[in-house]
This record gives C-alpha cells, structure tokens and sequence, in this order.
C-alpha cells in the first residue's frame, strides 16, 4: 500500500486517482500509523514552502516521513514535495527542508535568462543524467513531462538523475538511494507520467 | 525546450457535450468523460471545460461528471464557466481540476482574481477575455462577447495579471468562428504588455494557422479551439506532426510519430 501525506497542502484528488490508475492500492493519511504501515510514500505539496514545510512539521509528519526514509522505505516527493527533500529553501526568507537530499531551493530567476515567463509551465522533456534511474524505466530520454514551478533544487547535481532545458539547465527529478523526487507533476504528465508511477510502485 | 501546447476547449452543458462529436473509437460522442480520455489519448496537451450550464441541478452534475473525468485522464484539466467566487473555485479544484478560468465573474468583482491567486496561486487562475474592436481599440466583452463591457482590453488584460492572474486566455471575437486564421495583431498586442503565458483562441481553421501563429508570435505558448478539432477538420497528432516539422517545439505522442 502506498501512503500520499495530506498535511493539509493542496488537493489530492488526481494523485490518488493516478495511482489507482495504474492498479495500485493508495491512501491520503494523515496518520503516522498508516505512514509505518505503508510500503511506499508520497510527499505531495503545492503552495509556498514555508508554510507547507510548518504544516508538515506541526503535523508531527515530517519526523515520520524523515524515519521511515532512513529505515529505506520508498518515498517520493513531488512538485513542491521534492523541494522539501532537500536541504533548505530560500523562497521568501530561509527554510528548513527535511535534508534527505543535499542542495537548496532556489528561484529559477537566478538560472534562467530575464524574459522568459516564470513560472515555468507547460510539458518539457525530461534530460536523463547519468545511469538511469529505476522509476524511469518505462520511459525515455527526451519524454515530456507537465511542469509548474517558480523555484528549483540546486547544488544537488549528484543527486540529480532528470534535468530539463528552459533557458538554462533546471533540476528535474533527484534521487538518493530509496528517495526519490519529481520536480514535475507525473499525475499530470499522461501515459509518461503514469509509467513513472508505475516504475515506483514496482520498486523492491 | 518548453513545447507549444494544443488545447481544445469542450463546451459542457447539462453534463453533456455541446456540439456532439463523431470519432471512431468514441461510442458516447457528447461524453465529457470519453471525449477527454479520447484528446488525451490522442495528443492533446491539456483540456479546458467550460461550464455553460445555467441552472444549479446542471452545475453539480458538471462537478461530478469534472470528477469522474479526472479519475482517467491525467493531463491538465482547466475550468471555466460559472466562476464568481473562491468557493466556485473550491468547488472545481477539489474535482481535480488543475486551474480556474474566470471571466465574467472578474469583470463583475475585480477583486476574485487576487482573492484566488493568494488562495490557490497565481498559477492556477487563468484570466479569460472576449475582445473585439470597436472604435479604434480593443474592448472587452462579457456575456459570452454579447455585452460591451467599455473597457480598454490591454490595460484590463494587464491589471488582471498584475492581480496575480496566472495565464490569459484570449478569444478573439472578431476571428472567432470565422476559421480564416487567429487574430495575430490582437495577440501582440497581448503578447507585448504582459510576462504571463498567453493562450490564443478564436479563428483556428486548419493547422496552417497554427504553424502562422506560432512562427509569427512566438511569445504565444498555446493555441485553443474547439470545433475544428470536435468535428475532425484538424486532428491533434497531424497537427503536432506538422509543428515538428517546422521546426515549433511540440510534445509528440503516439508510437508512429516518436
């Protein structure tokens, strides 16, 4: 079974749908119990990341989630849920992250060339870097993605095994040993998304 | 590389299709729920419902039959229709809906754009506008483009963004239905006042206009249309085909063209 956090961030609706979708048994829980119980975990997130990463903490989820990943349970983070992976985020001010993965969320502004729209939305294809990871095993180097974001994960080059072109280089999708995560939304991403899912819910 | 998004738009009234559509494959063409897992299969980018029902009974079947959609399809899913408060908003987000078109609903209480950009983010409100010229400027209609609303339509158009309205739809009243290409001197215009996406809308014939409004504006991130697309005049994949080959950034699917 897999376990989608709710820490009362954002709409859940499509992600547990994406998942029964592809046949797969998942829950929206804001249970630490369930959160021990699960096989795998989904840290969604919209909204800013101070006040998600406060509801997380307040919620007494961020130490579950931050234990069952170094006792090696699966989990990934998606879109703002992948920020928070990592280590800190300088989105209006300076905010800690769950630090599972190093590097920092910064705005793409500083990457990417003044004049393009950000936020940056829209399908992008994915750049695969370095070995392949296992949730991309069912697609390939070049497929697009749905993307939505304003920030993006740096200084975590060696966790990071996606990457997209807007301008610049921006961090895709990160992965350390059991975590994983998407800076795009797979729940939105079609069938390229759906096999993504597919590939996490098959990890063993 | 961003890729150009194709959009097509169904109008949905009583739970049903307006402008029932004949696919082979679809056995149900005026199903919202198999129309949009048919575009989604076959190459469509994101989908925008408008809601064009006028009665309540219509608009809570609108949200279940929104919900039932999103169970099976998985691309971006915009609503519009019938917005004029955050709770419309609440409404149609909680039916997995990714953003929220408003029109009229802006126009008769300027404030909804920000109440919702700070709400739900400004990428999840999309401003949607009527133009047409009348005496030497762009004007914004309502109701549908039956009502002149005597407002200037680029400094509307920027004030919404600056509300925190995240995209702009733009129909064309002018082009629209006319099939003889999309209103490229009004979308400049748009184009050049504001740093949001813009989505063009209104006038789309044949792919031709699609490949001139990408090539000519390419600060345009999306094309809309509906009935060139319903009634098979345009199919999706051709379209993207056609972009690839000229060299616009598209999003291909399906194993024959990748």
């Amino acid at each position: 079974m897999i376990a989608i956090v709710d820490y009362g961030v954002g709409n859940l609706f499509s992600l547990k749908s994406s998942f029964a979708a592809i046949g797969a048994e998942a829950v929206v829980t804001s249970d630490p119990r369930v959160l021990r119980d699960a096989q795998k975990i989904i840290l969604p997130g919209v909204g800013a990341f101070g006040d998600a990463a406060e509801k997380l903490r307040s919620s007494g989820l961020a130490d579950t989630v931050i234990s069952e990943a170094k006792k090696g349970k699966y989990l990934m983070g998606i879109c703002l849920g992948m920020q928070m992976l990592l280590e800190k985020s300088f989105e209006y001010g300076e905010h800690c992250g769950l630090g599972l993965i190093g590097g920092e969320i910064r705005p793409i502004s500083e990457t990417i060339p003044a004049g393009l729209k950000i936020p940056h939305i829209g399908w992008n294809p994915l750049i695969f870097r370095g070995e392949k990871s296992p949730i991309f095993k069912y697609i390939n180097d070049g497929d697009c993605v749905y993307f939505v974001h304003s920030y993006h994960g740096t200084n975590c080059e060696e966790n990071t095994i996606a990457t997209t072109e807007y301008g610049a280089i921006l961090t895709a999708a990160v992965a350390r040993d059991n975590v994983f995560g998407c800076q795009f939304h797979p729940e939105k991403s079609g069938e390229v998304g759906l096999s993504i899912l597919r590939a996490f819910n098959e990890l063993r | 590389m961003i890729t150009k998004r194709i959009i097509p738009c169904l109008d949905v009234k009583n739970g049903r299709v307006v402008k029932g559509v004949n696919f082979e494959g679809l056995n149900d063409v005026s199903s919202p729920v198999e129309l949009a897992r048919y575009y989604s299969e076959n190459g469509a980018d994101e989908l925008v419902f408008y809601d064009i029902t006028a009665s309540f009974e219509g608009r809570q079947l609108f949200t279940d039959i929104l919900c039932e959609t999103t169970k099976t399809v998985f691309i971006p899913v915009t609503v519009g229709g019938g917005i004029n408060n955050v709770a419309d908003f609440d409404r149609v987000l909680k039916c997995g809906a990714d953003k929220v078109s408003v029109n009229s609903g802006a126009i008769r209480n300027p404030d909804l754009i920000g109440e919702a950009a700070k709400l739900y983010g400004d990428q999840c409100v999309v401003l949607s506008v009527d133009v047409k010229r009348k005496d030497g400027e762009f004007r914004v209609f309502a109701k549908g483009g039956r009502e002149d609303t005597g407002m200037e339509a680029i400094s509307w158009i920027k004030r919404c963004v600056d509300s925190g309205a995240g995209e702009v739809v733009v129909n064309s009243i002018d082009t629209d239905g006319v099939k003889g290409g999309f209103d490229l001197k009004m979308l400049e215009a748009v184009c050049n006042a504001v740093s949001v996406p813009v989505i063009a809308s209104g006038g789309a014939g044949s792919i031709e206009h699609f490949i001139t409004l990408f090539n000519t504006l390419p600060k345009v991130d999306a094309g809309l249309a509906a009935s060139i697309f319903h009634f098979g005049e345009v199919s999706i994949n051709d379209l993207k085909e056609t972009m690839a080959n000229n060299g616009i950034p598209t999003r291909l699917t399906g194993k024959e063209i990748r």
